[in-house]
């Protein structure tokens, strides 16, 4: 069945995507989940819709047009929200109904018909180019380096923000930086479950896998492994049930989130009587 | 003769159209322990956050250690007052302490077997030995109290600032705090914020009453 399976190049380049997109999701995905940011992630997800209208009219490669977009909407949520004194979700939504408005335009006066603006909202894993792999492993390997680095900030700032300008550090940059990063893994995960469901997957890895951590790089390498679990199983399904990948992936996900939350549920209730 | 740490002088500030300083003045010397007292609302954490740098005033003067508030972090260790942080991120007990290194260090750097070393003897001034491995969700409050002063004192602070490190503890907990707090005297400056003046009056040597009405009572000096 494997060997079936991996016959298909289409289907080779699919389980590189699945399992490299992974790790950015799961490293950036626990940020996302004990920083409670969430909602700012989708925001710059949405956003990015703006510059895959733009490549559509420019013609060039979506990513080319989603990094740019992905990162000022990161930088215009972040200084909005640091230094304006707009409230958050102001600034979220904002943005996230500007990108995509800008993007309705930009088809709308591209002549001819868009062909897989489907595959972006919604993601296609099975038409994952051989440039876009190199590209999200690019993007993977940049994404590890600068948490490596930054770990100690990165910690301080998720956990105790006040604490961590007290203690003399850069707050407002390592946060712009920290979005930046999710700004980037939004990029990555388009391909795989496309913008609009890009939130269920940088959360739900990261959320189970908080309730068997007991440190976060521990719950980012959980999360790492749920993550690729997911979009491997979701590929699968997809495959045998012939079905949208993206829209699969996030389901098996999302019901193995609350069979979980169920069984924690029914532990408790049990233990009660 | 002993050194200046903190110098207020004329200090006002105002908080969403209402003044919550007015005119605050004070010094305290190397060594001191100064209490900050005043009814709730009356400005003591904001007090505390001007001297953090954390909080910008309207006018008056404040220096700490010689220079403009914020720019000394690695001489000041903070024990903030209400647990505004996560009670369910995944972290221990000695990987929070730890992060009161912070100071001393720069960008990139890694923590190393000093930055332990001075984690785990704050674990030990504090008597949390026991709770070290503990992720901090497990903690009680008064326990998770005493793991905030540890993290303050790892980093090995020439000044400890204390917002109400014994409001919404119990009893036996909070004398375990005022006791650390009397070992600790001396060895370092220290200023601790309260509403319970009755309280510290025993164990502080200079008290500063931020009244409602307008500027300061110098209380008492207790030498």
């Amino acid at each position: 069945m494997l060997q079936e399976i991996l016959a298909f190049d289409f289907m080779r380049n699919a389980l590189l995507a699945a399992l490299l997109s992974s790790i950015a999701c799961g490293i950036i995905g626990s940020y996302v989940v004990v920083k409670k940011i969430g909602f700012i992630s989708g925001g710059i997800a949405h956003t990015a819709f703006g510059g895959i209208g733009l490549s559509y009219y420019l013609g060039i490669n979506p990513l080319f047009g989603i990094i740019p977009f992905s990162l000022a909407a990161a930088m215009a949520i972040g200084l909005l929200g640091k230094k304006a004194n707009v409230a958050e979700d102001t600034a979220i939504g904002t943005l996230w109904a500007i990108g995509m408005a800008v993007g309705v335009i930009f088809i709308g006066i591209t002549p001819g018909y868009a062909p897989d603006l489907f595959s972006y909202l919604f993601g296609n894993i099975l038409t994952v180019p051989t440039f876009d792999l190199w590209m999200i492993l690019l993007l993977d390997f940049l994404i590890v380096v600068l948490v490596w680095l930054f770990n100690k900030e990165f910690l301080a700032i998720s956990f105790d923000e006040e604490y961590a300008e007290v203690s003399g550090l850069p707050t407002t940059a390592l946060y712009l930086l920290m979005l930046a990063l999710i700004a980037l893994t939004v990029v990555i995960m388009v391909r795989v479950v496309g913008i609009v469901m890009v939130i269920a997957l940088l959360t739900i890895p990261a959320a189970l896998a908080r309730t068997f951590s007991r440190s976060l790089p521990r719950m980012m390498l959980v999360s790492v492994l749920l993550s690729a679990l997911f979009s491997i199983a979701g590929l699968w399904l997809s495959f045998l049930l012939d079905i949208a990948s993206g829209a699969t992936i996030i389901l098996v996900a999302g019901s193995t989130f609350f069979l979980v939350h169920a069984w924690r549920l029914l532990f408790v209730v049990l233990k009660k009587r | 003769m002993s050194m200046r740490v903190i110098e207020c002088n004329q200090l006002s500030l105002e908080l969403g159209g209402s003044r919550v300083l007015d005119g605050v003045t004070f010094s305290v010397e190397e060594g001191d322990f100064l209490g900050i007292v005043g009814p709730n609302g009356g400005g003591k954490t904001t007090l505390l956050r001007v001297m953090l740098g954390i909080q910008k005033h309207d006018c008056g003067k404040v220096s700490v250690f010689g220079k403009p508030p914020g720019h000394s972090p690695e001489k000041i260790g903070y024990v903030p007052q209400r647990l505004f942080f996560d009670r369910s991120f995944p972290m221990s007990v000695r990987e929070l302490v730890l992060m009161g290194r912070l100071p001393k260090k720069s960008l990139f750097e890694r923590y190393n077997a000093v930055d332990r070393a001075c984690a785990d003897e704050a674990i030990h001034l504090t008597g949390l030995e026991r709770l070290m491995e503990r992720r901090i969700g497990d903690l009680s409050g008064g326990e998770l109290q005493r793991v905030l002063v540890a993290r303050a004192l790892a980093g090995k602070p020439e000044l400890l600032l204390l917002d109400e490190p014994t409001s919404s503890i119990d009893p036996e907990m909070k004398t375990t705090i005022y006791d650390l707090m009397i070992r600790l005297r001396g060895s370092l400056t220290m200023v601790l914020v309260s509403h319970d003046t009755e309280t510290i009056r025993h164990y502080v040597t200079k008290m500063v009453n931020l009244n409602v009405t307008l500027n300061l009572l110098h209380g008492f000096e207790n030498h």
